[in-house]
């Protein structure tokens, strides 16, 4: 194989895995069009790329879900090529998934015994990864997410593999369990067993992966090795030769109080949260920074009006409001853009009807449409946020990036006055990253107010002028952009008061 | 829609189209001479309740749903029509309708505010109304009643020798259905509801509003297709319509609507169901036992069906 | 979801495994509570109740009770079979025209021959749904006018002729006036159910239904799974063909025709979710018992048993809702 850019010159025995060449399309998309990727035995190694560049697609050749149409995979210096996931397994590749594969409906001992999973070794892993003593009767349909998680970690681990792959695993896990994680991952390389990790999250990278290889439309452009604070090299392989928007610093923004009030928030208790009160003004895009769970989620459904809270109210506009559905909200102005997509898209649909929903949504407008009206809507939330696509096509065929960008259109479109952002850029590639922190801080600056959060921390400078920390369901503390530091916030997110604070 | 979007969508309709040629092709062959003008006229007569039946089924299953008591609505309004003419016939259709509108609406309550499945509410609705019918046979009517003229008229006549009253009465509502789902707020909600009751949700629609008006617009065709084929067959029995539940959903999905909703359109259906009643005819034709018949009816429905899905590669 | 930033563990407590419980088994229980107080009033209304009656409730549940397990094992997979009521019809006029004039002997092993032929059938309904993938509903709507369509051809009327000797088998009381051998002859699901169930076999009908993607990455053979649901119900409805034969002596094509519906109704009303992944056998059963019960109740009480349809689909109209209702609260 030609020597890949960048690739450290160390001499070394076969590795554990060589793939090379691969390609896979699926009718005319090209999925992979020629992936390269050596893994040693005892490493633990990045898969990164933003998306569509074909990681998932590669992760599901090597353990058997796929076929590749082209290319070679050795393991071991054998050349193998697996039908299905079992035969994977019993070659010791097994990849955990960031949704959760454990049957909702039967109990944890009953998923073990579908998939023949060795009990003991199972036990041992749970131990290690906290959970001892962790009943096995119990329903995953009534377990939290995280620990869903870390039972199909833990399944996966117990039988032994020689290369685990991990896709996106951090993305639902809280940083005391990611920790757990980690060490579980470097205790296989001890043992010279490998770990493939995909991730978004670059200082997750960095702190525990050895190498990296680095996709860009289904070719391997490089394999680096992160160090810390030398991400931008990374960036800069997944982007490519597209000029990235560099919106780095708190950009500066009109003070807020000098700006109405757009919504009150008093004293509001839905589920974990226990009492919080903010201001948001027009103008500004205040921050919610929060570690999983914190309450952020119960109090964006509140605003929107997909959940009642116990108590508290809502001001808008000088007036309490209670939302009994999302129509009651959207009709004082807030609407939700959510952090999964899925939920918000009308995938067979088209773009247009997709970003023209607003325009339907009351009995009133259930008559024939103005399809001129509608045209000019649609078209100039469409120009604005430049989506990458003609208005007839089917929005399951765009990208995950432009997909977001259809949801925030649809607003555009059916106008708004509050716009409520949970997690927006989760799962997309840093170019539509920046597109849509940019247009956040555009909105704002155009007489918008915003509620952005975002479980990236480092980003929160990005779009923020103000920031409020969430910790156990309590606003714990309210700074300012420039104070608002990854650290500071890691801090405040897991419930440690400034320095300041202390009296 | 892109224009190749579209044009796959127009050629799975000239796909059809063809088909339905090849059949009456096939019946020529059988038996020459029996293509013409009569027989048109005769396919269209017998289709058009077909057709009436499954527009409302279109409207349910875009919506994601399914409404397995149509054909026990139909027998019921006719019935109840027919029973009723004796003392005003104007008066009895309109109550032959307001069954299908009221069986309709507690359909469109159960799936939309208690959130019942589509399929368990509407097969136990049908439950309701055959026993009910047959409570109402028992208690009021007695026996077979008989059509009144003008809805034997509507049924079976014919407009200048060949053409079919009913076909007016197609046409008119078929017109209204396509317009109305392409170009009508509350037909792109159907859509949107099929394909992503959440979104909607969040978009701000009430879809439970949506949902109600669907199921009694599809009650309501149900009452008229039962009252069209009353007087298409000059009977009003208490088994009238039974057998056409599985041809209003094949011809659905036929006619290229997917099941599970958020796609399709009324177009396809009316092209299935010409092609069912065709295939009847093909089958009459073939001078076959009854349920020779039937066994074959049903093989190539999932024939039919299955050429389609991957036509169109739903998943 | 609400969670802490720490994974909680399942708590041990038994209060927590009291509620689980609760959860897992609460609606079956319910079920037989109802059954139970509808025994009650039914000795109430009449007071001569005896083992004859008891006899005939437990002959007229038989045949649904097998209807209502077949659709649960399919329901249980995700899907669903509108052609359950034909396939019984299906296996009772084989049997009348196999059986007729023949022993005891020899017609246990054409009620052999019939249920593997039934199941054949059921696999047939499976295999289609996988090839083709065109849905269930569709498949089975079509399937079903396929199997009646070929009862009728078997035996074109109703037709009476099953050897005394079988129809006693179901019929009779061997061991004890109050336990009739209808009764025992369901002893034939849990037979077959129980090691199932236990089985990885069983184990991927509950994982297809419950969610099918989770199935697949955990090595599951969808296709495999779903045509053996579709098979097993295939010889439970053959059973409840047999069944109609026994309890009738009488072989009718047409005779499945309402067991579809009310063998659906059952499991609905016996905790069944047509989401598929959840439930078991012993809810349908009594439910199906319940069903049975209302058309004797309304004769005991001299009403027109024509209210019996009637009255059965508003009660199921009424479970349906008042589940429904209880979702939608739950989640407020």
């Amino acid at each position: 194989m030609a020597a890949l850019p960048n690739e450290p010159p160390v001499a070394e025995a076969a590795p554990l895995l060589e793939a090379g060449g691969l390609a896979k399309h699926f009718g005319p998309v090209v999925a992979l069009r020629s992936a390269d990727l050596r893994v040693r035995a005892g490493e633990i190694h990045a898969l990164m790329g933003a998306n569509g560049a074909g990681k998932s697609t590669l992760v599901k050749i090597l353990t058997g879900a796929l076929t590749a149409d082209g290319g070679t995979i050795k393991l071991g210096g054998q050349p193998r090529s697996f039908s299905n996931t079992a035969e994977a397994r019993k070659a010791g590749l097994i990849c955990v998934y960031q949704d959760p594969s454990l049957l909702p409906d039967l109990t944890v001992m009953q998923n073990l015994k579908l998939t023949a999973t060795p009990i003991d070794t199972f036990r041992r892993y749970l131990d290690k990864l906290g959970l001892g003593g962790f009943d096995l009767q119990a329903m995953p349909r009534e377990l939290a997410r995280p620990t869903l998680s870390l039972l199909d970690l833990a399944r996966a681990l117990a039988i032994e593999p020689r290369l685990l792959l991990l896709d996106e695993i951090t993305a639902s896990l809280p940083a005391d369990l990611t920790v757990r994680v980690f060490n579980v991952a470097r205790q296989l390389r001890s043992e010279m067993r490998s770990v493939i990790f995909i991730s978004h999250r670059l200082a997750e990278v960095s702190a525990l992966c050895d190498r990296a290889t680095v996709l860009r439309d289904g070719r391997t452009v490089g394999v680096v090795e992160p160090a810390q604070g030398a991400e931008e090299r990374i960036v800069k392989l997944m982007l490519g030769p597209v000029a990235e928007e560099v919106t780095r610093g708190a950009a500066a923004q009109a003070a807020p109080s000098a700006h109405e009030v757009a919504v009150e928030v008093r004293d509001l208790r839905a589920g974990i949260l226990t009492g919080v009160s903010f201001t948001l003004h027009f103008g500004e895009v205040l921050g919610v920074a929060a570690l999983e769970g914190q309450g952020q989620q119960e109090l964006f459904d509140c605003l929107a009006g997909v959940r009642r809270p116990e108590s508290g109210q809502i001001v808008v506009g000088g007036k309490a409001r209670t939302f009994r559905h999302p129509a009651d909200a959207i009709r004082a102005g807030l609407v939700l853009i959510p952090a999964d997509r899925i939920q918000a898209l009308l995938r067979q649909r088209s773009v247009r009807e997709n970003i023209a929903l607003p325009l339907v949504n009351r009995i009133r407008r259930w008559g024939p449409i103005s399809p001129r009206r509608e045209k000019r809507r649609v078209e100039s939330a469409v120009k604005r946020l430049q989506i990458d696509t003609r208005v007839q096509s089917e929005v399951r065929r765009l990208s995950g990036g432009n997909q977001q960008k259809v949801v925030v259109a649809r607003w555009l479109a059916g106008g708004f006055k509050t716009l409520l952002c949970f997690d927006p850029t989760r799962g997309i590639d840093i170019g539509t990253k920046r597109q849509i922190y940019g247009l956040v801080k555009e909105l704002a600056a155009n007489g918008a107010a915003v509620l952005l959060f975002t479980s990236e921390l480092p980003e929160i400078q990005l779009a923020c002028s103000r920031v409020i920390v969430l910790f156990g369901g309590q606003l714990v503390e309210e700074m300012s952009a420039a104070e608002a530091d990854e650290p500071a916030l890691l801090r405040a997110a897991h419930g440690l008061h400034s320095v300041a604070d202390a009296t | 829609m892109t224009s190749a979007l579209r044009f796959a969508q127009q050629r799975s309709i000239l796909v059809l189209v063809a088909l339905l040629i090849a059949l009456a092709g096939l019946i020529e062959v059988i038996r020459p001479g029996a293509v013409n003008a009569n027989w048109v006229s005769n396919i269209l007569e017998f289709a058009a309740p077909l057709g009436i039946l499954a527009a409302g089924q279109t409207l349910v299953v875009i919506t994601g749903g399914i409404d397995l008591s149509v054909a026990n609505v139909a027998t019921a309004a006719a019935y109840i029509m027919a029973s009723q003419s004796p003392y005003g016939v104007t008066r009895a259709i309109v109550l032959g309708l307001l069954v299908g509108v009221a069986v309709g609406v507690v359909n469109g309550l159960g799936v939309a505010i208690f959130r019942v499945q589509p399929l368990i509410m509407t097969l136990a609705m049908g439950l309701v109304v055959t026993g009910s019918l047959n409570v109402y046979e028992q208690a009021v009517a007695r026996g077979v009643p008989s059509v009144p003229a003008i809805v034997h008229t509507i049924g079976s006549g014919n407009v200048l020798g060949y053409v079919p009253v009913s076909l007016f009465l197609w046409g008119a509502l078929a017109a209204a259905l396509i317009l109305g789902l392409r170009g009508t707020g509350l037909g792109r909600l159907l859509y949107a509801l099929g394909d992503n009751l959440e979104a909607t949700r969040l978009a701000g629609v009430h879809a439970w509003q949506v949902l109600l008006t669907t199921y009694m617009l599809c009650g309501l065709f149900s009452a008229v297709a039962g009252i069209v084929l009353a007087g298409t067959v000059n009977a009003a029995d208490l088994g009238l319509a039974n057998i056409l539940l599985l041809p209003s959903v094949a011809a659905v999905v036929i006619g290229g609507t997917s099941i599970f909703g958020g796609s399709g359109s009324y177009s396809g259906t009316i092209v299935g169901a010409l092609i069912l009643t065709v295939l009847n005819s093909v089958l009459t034709l073939l001078d076959v036992p009854d349920p020779v018949k039937q066994v074959l009816y049903g093989a190539i429905i999932i024939l039919l069906a299955a050429a389609y899905t991957r036509v169109l590669g739903h998943d | 979801m609400a969670q802490t930033a720490v994974a909680s563990q399942p708590s041990r407590r038994a209060g927590i495994n009291f509620g689980r419980a609760v959860r897992r088994y609460g609606w079956t229980f319910a079920v037989y509570a109802l059954f139970v107080l509808l025994m009650i009033i039914t000795v109430i209304i009449k007071p001569d109740y005896g083992p004859f009656e008891w006899n005939t409730l437990t002959l007229a549940a038989l045949p649904l009770a097998f209807a209502a397990v077949a659709q649960t094992v399919v329901v249980l997979s995700g899907g669903i079979d509108l052609s359950v009521g034909p396939l019984m019809a299906l296996a009772n006029v084989l049997a009348l025209r196999a059986m007729l004039g023949h022993d005891l002997r020899y017609s246990l092993g054409v009620a052999a021959l019939v249920l593997l032929v039934v199941t054949l059938a059921g696999a047939v309904n499976g295999l289609t749904i996988v090839l083709t993938r065109v849905p269930d509903i569709v498949v089975t709507l079509a399937t079903s006018f396929i199997w009646s369509g070929l009862a009728l051809l078997v035996l074109a009327k109703p037709t009476p002729g099953i050897p005394f000797d079988v129809q006693n088998l179901a019929q009779g009381s061997a061991l004890s006036p109050w336990i009739p051998n209808a009764l025992l002859l369901l002893l034939v699901i849990p037979l077959l159910w129980v090691p199932l169930r236990r089985s990885r076999a069983g184990l991927s009908i509950y994982a297809v239904g419950s969610d099918r993607n989770a199935a697949f990455r955990s090595g599951v053979n969808l296709a495999r799974s779903r045509i053996m649901a579709y098979a097993v119900c295939g010889f439970f409805a053959g059973c409840g063909g047999l069944a109609l034969s026994m309890t009738t002596g009488v072989g009718s094509p047409l005779a499945g025709t309402l067991y579809t519906l009310s063998g659906v109704s059952a499991i609905v009303l016996g905790g069944v979710s047509l989401a598929g992944g959840r439930g078991g056998m012993l809810g349908p059963i009594a439910a199906a018992y319940i069903l049975s019960l209302i058309p004797a109740v309304l004769i005991y009480l001299g009403i027109d048993p024509n209210y019996g349809q009637m009255i059965q689909g508003l009660l199921i109209v009424l479970v349906v809702m008042i589940g429904g209702l209880g979702v939608v609260l739950r989640r407020r």
